[in-house]
């Protein structure tokens, strides 16, 4: 599914990265622990994560994610947005839980890693 | 080519800084994408574990045509013991470290995966060094 997509499945609001929102996205993981998604050997996924810090978005950016779905309303930082700007990282940001955004997303197509 | 970056102890709103720094410096190197995932991963685990864990210190990548070594060097406090260390699960994180979303004992050994050799120099009270070896599969695929 496109990213623009995503957003309207999560009712989500797109932080950053707007003009990717066509880029096609075929699987999701969902996350807090990002040693976790560090062992991925998949990349261009979906990051779904609650953990709204700079971390999460370096994750990204060594694992080659290029979009990540915060939950829960974790608003990301000024900081957390220019990393992600500076690495092409498209930002969305929904105020559903990480079950429910993640239960719309598979049930709509997205698949998962494992 | 030989290249030293100092990590900073306990700075973690900057811990990536450096990995991001050398994952710039590898892709304009033409080293492939595959590559280039897998060593800033594994260098990424060593600098948040540098961060997390040590008085600080260096990472020194040395870069040749077919094979890249990057060591992680701290100056202490060390591991007391390694083979628990590169237990899966087992750990040694403060809440800090967790709330960034690590600690989870899975840093050893997921570097040990991302790399082709892993030697880690290390005891109680002593600096850490850990020797990456990636042998490098060729500029095959830059994008």
């Amino acid at each position: 599914m496109t990213l623009r997509t995503v957003v309207e499945i999560v009712n989500g609001k797109v932080m950053c990265g707007e003009e990717q929102l066509d880029r096609e996205v075929k699987m999701g993981f969902a996350s807090d622990l990002m040693s976790d998604v560090l062992t991925l050997l998949a990349d261009d996924i979906l990051l779904i994560t609650g953990l709204s810090n700079n971390q999460a978005i370096r994750t990204a950016e060594m694992s080659d994610i290029q979009q990540i779905l915060f939950v829960r309303n974790k608003v990301p930082t000024k900081t957390m947005i220019d990393l992600a700007k500076a690495q092409g990282i498209t930002v969305i940001v929904t105020a559903y839980s990480m079950f429910k955004s993640s239960g719309l997303l598979f049930a709509n197509g997205l698949e998962p890693i494992y | 080519m030989r290249i030293s970056y100092p990590v900073a102890p306990g700075d973690f709103s900057n811990a990536g800084k450096v990995s991001s720094t050398i994952k710039s410096l590898l892709k304009q190197l033409n080293i492939s994408a595959k590559d280039v995932k897998r060593m800033v991963v594994a260098i990424y685990e060593a600098e948040v574990n540098m961060v997390a864990h040590s008085y600080g210190g260096q990472i020194v990548c040395t870069l040749e045509a077919d094979k890249a070594i990057v060591e992680a060097i701290d100056t202490g406090p060390g591991i007391p013991d390694l083979d628990l260390a590169m237990t899966e699960g087992w750990s040694t994180a403060t809440p800090e470290v967790r709330e960034m979303g690590f600690g989870a004992g899975m840093g050893l050994p997921n570097i040990k995966k991302h790399t082709d050799d892993l030697a880690i120099e290390t005891g109680k009270d002593r600096p850490t060094h850990i020797n990456m070896l990636f042998r490098l599969e060729g500029a095959t695929d830059g994008s």
